[in-house]
Order: structure tokens, then C-alpha cells, then sequence
């Protein structure tokens, strides 16, 4: 008997393998529960040092310029920032995931299946960023527990959840080239992170931009971290201290959908034309 | 609607027909003129050393890589224009057990089958097959994490399968393993090779493209050096050498003047191991055991050699094959002279 091939499903063979290879990379992520778990906790050790060692000493402009710093007050801040830190931090995934790949020669199989070659990664980055619901649930559970409050109803929350996954899903799609683009997988762990630090520390996501150098606030207002953040902290009805005169920032989710849509349509492409002359080794 | 592998073009007799196939790095030239024939049904290996051009090559006939020049079909089809065409046609297995570790082997085989667009069913019936007859059975739900390198190697060779290719493409398939592990993946190749499945195999190990190719080609500094069966390769570098140790040195030259009739060709004397060319195999072998009797030569060992693909190897590019990777598990077979 020869080889039985199935028939071309409804929304056709890309839609087809990307499910299977998101649902292959979402199974073998449960399968190494230790990984896992420091992804989880990571983001959870954020909110504590932020929260109770540099909290009390960050104020918030706006929020009530009278009184001394609140540490409530800041905890209701911070935890957006958090969320936007925890989802940039989903291009590590990609990035230290596809060097992996490469490096085993799996990339390698996928690009001599007859598969549609732009699934191996849309598979990937939708894998990665589906996973950060999990993380972003423990986080929201943690917040509760130190103060965070969702205040502007469940609509703009979910609205709010919503932006995060677009910019997990797009900040992975920057991460799976940086994966194909290095040697191996050891410079992938470092390549990978490298420049997610200072992406997310040059904004808003832990002090408010008017507390930075007036040069260093066009870069984290442009930054899209903070629109989305500041996006966020609107959503959820938590402080958002005076904002300085950019578009962006008067316009958070737009900038964030605009700047998300901006950065898939460069990298996506850049990605699945790495991959296509992908080497292993 | 549901089809088999595109039927190719009536004139794909050959598996795969390359033709002066060129690929440049940067400043090196990794392939240089590469001409490969597989007629359908054979295995050829392609041998050669570490950057030879071996991988090079099976990369471009896989689809992996664009070759700078030349013109390579594969299963009839073009491998630049008609590429998924190809990919549906071929297996490959690369040096790496390229399954996600993560997922149990039957998880790899049931996703790489949906990867290929075949039937689901189809699938999974084919996946109970492959893990049978690749004996992986009690394994088949454990984590591939689990497996030992040979249960890997045999996973994955089962995932080049799971749509019964014609045609398989194996670099260098057992590097790494040890020699049991070595042995059993030799026989499930045996085996595919009695069902029809055309096989070009890359290695650097001889005594693989020995026991498994029809035909080798050579490959050195991205040239095809030789081409032939084993046999004729060995002919090509003289045939047998008769080799003599001796109980006591000072009778060597009284037993080189008594080889000297049966040799055809120079006798050499090296660290008191004497080698004779001869023709006429064991009873050239006989006569020597007389003749050497009959002065009364003491005989610590007399032995016929064939040569190896290693003797062709170094004769053929005044290298041996091994110069930079750590020599295959040995086994109980005589070495040629030629050692690192």
C-alpha cells in the first residue's frame, strides 16, 4: 500500500501545520515542568523587589503630589510594567528555542518536508506567545495578593490582556530571528535576552518617563513598551502619573497595535527568509 | 480528494542525476564540479573525509541548499523549481536524530506524518508499523529524551519513512554510535534496500559504504575523485597482499628471496611485517606456506589481505580518510597498513 494523503483542509496547509507545530511546541514546553516553573516565578520575584525593595522609594508624578510615596500606590503601578516585561520577555522563548532546532537539525527536517515552510515558525512564535496566558495568570494572581486591582471593568481588562498577547506574539517573531540569525544555542541564551533588558528598562514600565533625562524620554516614549504598558495601566484603571507630550503616549493602544503590526510585517519575513536558507551547524 | 507522491516524469529512470554541481562559501569552493548518478533501486555511498563535500552535496539534493551552479534532479524533479515536489519524493535523515525529544517517538511520528499531509489515519497505522519493525514498540510512549542514541537514530530513520519515499537520503547515518547500535541500523537499511527503497548514503566510514553501497563515489576537496563498485575500486589499487611475520628477523631476507616467485610486484619490508602482491588468492597462499616451510622459515603469521577502501583512499589522494574525526568503533578486521 502506498502513502495516503490527506485532503487539503478548508483554510489550507499553512493554517494545518501551524496548528501542529503549536501544538507539538506547547506539549513539549509541559514536558520539562522545571523550566517552566522559573518561567513562572521569574516575573513573580520581579513584583516582589519591586514592590517592597524599591517601591517605597519611587514616586509617582500626578498620583498625589502632597503626600510622600505610596507604596500601594506604586504596587498598582508596577504591575503593568511587570505584565509588558514578562511578555517581551516571550522572544527568549523563540530565539533560544529555534537555535536549539537548528542546531539538532530539526530545522533542517522541517525544510525538507513538503510542509509549508512558513508554519515551522508561525507554529512557533503562536506557541510562545499562547504560553505567556499561563504566566501572565500566575502574575495576575500575584498582583491581587500585593494590591493590584483590576478598577476600570472586565472588558478593558480583557482588552487589556489582549495587547499584551498581540506584543508577546510579536516580540516573538523578533526573537525567532535573532534564534535563526546566531551560531548556537548557547550564544541564543544570551543573544536572546540581551536586548529585551534595556528595551524594557528604557521606559515606563518601573519609574514614570519624566523621571528620566530628557534625551533618554523620546527613546522610551517612542518605545513601545511603554505605550503598551501605559495602555495597560488605562485599562486596568491603575495610575498612570503625568504623561509627557508624545503621540504615543496620548495614544497607547493605538501606538501599540500600530507599532506590533509595524514590526511583524519587518521581521516576519526576515525570519522566514532565515530560515529558508537556514544552515545547521 | 485523496493521491499518492506525484507520478514523476516518464524519463526519472534515475533517482537522482546531477550534473556539474558547484557551491561556493564565501571564498571556498565546497563543491567543484559534482557529477552524481543513483540509478533507482541501488544505495551509493558517498564517501569521503570531513569537508569533502559530502553533506554539501545531499543538502542540494535535499532541497536544503542551493547549489552555486549545475543542475540536479531528484525523483525527476528539478530540485530548484519543483522543490516540494522533491521533499514529497524523499527521506532524510541527517547527522543529528533530528525528533523533538520532548514529544514520545509515536507523538514525532504522528506530527512529521501531518507535516507531510498524509492521511491521519493512514498515520497512525503506518506509525504502529514503524515502531515495530524499527523494534521501538515499548518505547513508543516514553519521551524521546528518554532513548539512547541508537533508539533515536532508528526514530528518526522511521520518521524519513512515515510516507514511504522512494528515495532516502542518509548522511552519515551511524556517526557517533556504538558498533552494536552501529550494526542493527545497518541491517534496517539492508532491509529497506530488499524492498526497493533507492538509497544515497554519505560516510566517512568504509567499512559502511562497504557493507551497504553498490556503487561509491569519492568525494575529496569537493571534486569526484573515483567512482565504481567497492571491488573495482580495490582492483583499480592492485589486488591481494600476501603478509608474512616472522618467528625470527634475521631470516627475512631468506624468506623475501623465497616470496620473490609468487609475487607480482615489489615485496616491502616493513617493521618485520613482509608484504608480497599476489594473484591467485588462497592457493597463493598455500604455495607461500610451502615455500616457506620447505627453508625451514619460522612463521609467526601468514595472512591474505584484501585491500580496504582505506588502501584506495590513500592511494587515490595521498591522505588517509580519518584525518579529522575520531576513528569508527573497531572491529575484529585486519587494518590496512595506513594508520593515523
Amino acid at each position: 500500500m502506498s502513502a495516503v494523503y490527506a485532503k487539503r483542509p478548508p483554510l489550507g496547509w499553512t493554517v494545518h501545520d501551524s496548528i501542529i507545530i503549536t501544538r507539538a511546541t506547547i506539549l513539549a514546553s509541559f514536558r520539562i515542568p522545571e523550566a517552566l516553573f522559573f518561567q513562572l516565578i521569574q516575573p513573580v520575584i520581579f513584583v516582589i523587589l519591586f514592590a517592597y525593595v524599591f517601591g517605597a522609594a519611587i514616586p509617582i508624578p500626578g498620583a498625589d503630589p502632597t503626600s510622600a510615596p505610596d507604596a500601594s500606590l506604586y504596587r498598582q503601578y508596577l504591575m503593568p510594567g511587570i505584565f509588558g516585561q514578562t511578555v517581551a520577555f516571550a522572544a527568549a522563548a523563540s530565539t533560544v528555542g529555534l537555535a536549539e532546532a537548528m542546531q539538532r537539525g530539526i530545522i533542517d527536517r522541517y525544510r525538507a518536508l513538503p510542509m509549508s515552510q512558513p508554519a515551522a515558525l508561525i507554529g512557533n512564535t503562536i506557541a510562545n506567545a499562547l504560553r505567556q496566558i499561563l504566566a501572565l495568570t500566575v502574575l495576575s494572581i500575584t498582583g491581587l495578593i500585593v494590591g493590584w486591582r483590576i478598577n476600570d471593568g472586565i472588558w478593558n481588562a480583557i482588552l487589556a490582556y489582549l495587547l499584551l498577547l498581540l506584543f508577546a506574539y510579536t516580540v516573538t517573531w523578533v526573537g525567532a530571528f535573532v534564534g535563526l540569525s546566531v551560531r548556537n544555542s548557547e550564544t541564543a541564551s544570551t543573544a536572546g535576552l540581551i536586548w529585551i533588558f534595556p528595551l524594557t528598562f528604557l521606559s515606563n514600565a518601573f519609574v514614570p518617563i519624566t523621571a528620566l533625562p530628557t534625551w533618554l524620554q523620546y527613546f522610551a516614549a517612542y518605545n513601545p513598551i511603554s505605550s503598551l504598558v501605559l495602555a495597560c495601566r488605562e485599562l486596568f484603571g491603575n495610575p498612570i502619573g503625568t504623561q509627557p507630550d508624545f503621540w504615543p503616549l496620548q495614544n497607547p493602544v493605538e501606538y501599540t497595535i500600530i507599532s506590533c503590526a509595524v514590526v511583524i510585517a519587518i521581521f516576519a519575513p526576515l525570519a522566514v527568509r532565515k530560515f529558508r536558507t537556514a544552515a545547521s551547524r | 480528494m485523496i493521491h499518492g507522491v506525484p507520478s514523476p516524469p516518464v524519463t526519472a529512470d534515475l533517482a537522482v542525476d546531477a550534473h556539474g554541481l558547484v557551491k561556493t562559501f564565501g571564498d571556498v569552493r565546497a563543491l567543484d564540479g559534482v557529477d552524481l548518478v543513483v540509478p533507482r533501486g541501488t544505495v551509493v555511498g558517498l564517501l569521503g573525509p570531513n569537508g569533502s563535500g559530502k553533506t554539501t552535496t545531499v543538502r542540494i539534493l535535499a532541497t536544503l541548499l542551493q547549489a552555486t551552479a549545475g543542475t540536479a534532479k531528484v525523483n525527476g524533479f528539478d530540485v530548484k523549481s519543483q522543490a516540494d515536489d522533491v521533499r514529497r519524493s524523499i527521506g532524510l535523515t541527517g547527522q543529528y536524530a533530528a525528533v523533538d525529544e520532548f514529544l514520545t517517538g509515536r507523538e514525532n511520528l504522528m506530527m512529521f506524518g501531518g507535516l507531510y499531509h498524509l492521511d491521519k489515519a493512514y498515520v497512525s497505522e503506518r506509525s504502529d508499523e514503524l515502531l515495530a519493525t524499527f523494534d521501538l514498540v515499548d518505547a513508543a510512549d516514553r519521551p524521546a529524551k528518554t532513548y539512547s542514541g541508537g533508539m533515536r537514530r532508528r526514530l528518526d530513520l522511521a520518521a524519513s519513512l512515515i510516507a514511504k519515499p522512494g528515495i532516502l537520503f542518509l548522511d552519515e547515518p551511524t556517526t557517533g554510535l556504538d558498533p552494536r547500535s552501529r550494526i542493527g541500523l545497518w541491517n534496517v537499511m539492508k532491509g529497506l534496500v530488499a524492498e526497493g527503497t533507492t538509497v544515497l548514503l554519505t560516510t566517512q566510514y568504509l567499512d559502511e559504504a562497504d557493507q551497504l553501497a553498490d556503487d561509491i563515489v569519492v568525494l575529496d576537496h569537493g571534486k569526484v575523485i573515483a567512482h565504481g563498485t567497492s571491488s573495482a575500486l580495490k582492483d583499480e589499487i592492485g589486488g591481494d597482499r600476501l603478509e608474512v611475520r616472522l618467528a625470527r628477523e634475521d631470516q627475512t631476507s631468506q624468506a623475501v628471496s623465497a616470496l620473490v616467485p609468487l609475487a607480482t610486484g615489489e615485496i616491502v619490508t616493513q617493521d618485520g611485517l613482509i608484504s608480497a602482491p599476489i594473484t591467485g588468492g588462497s592457493t597463493t597462499l598455500i604455495e607461500a606456506v610451502r615455500a616457506l616451510d620447505a627453508q625451514q622459515i619460522e612463521v609467526d603469521d601468514i595472512a591474505l589481505r584484501r585491500p580496504t577502501l582505506d588502501d584506495v583512499f590513500l592511494s587515490l589522494t595521498g591522505h588517509a580518510t580519518e584525518d579529522e574525526t575520531p576513528a569508527p568503533p573497531s572491529r575484529s578486521r585486519r587494518r590496512g597498513p595506513v594508520r593515523r
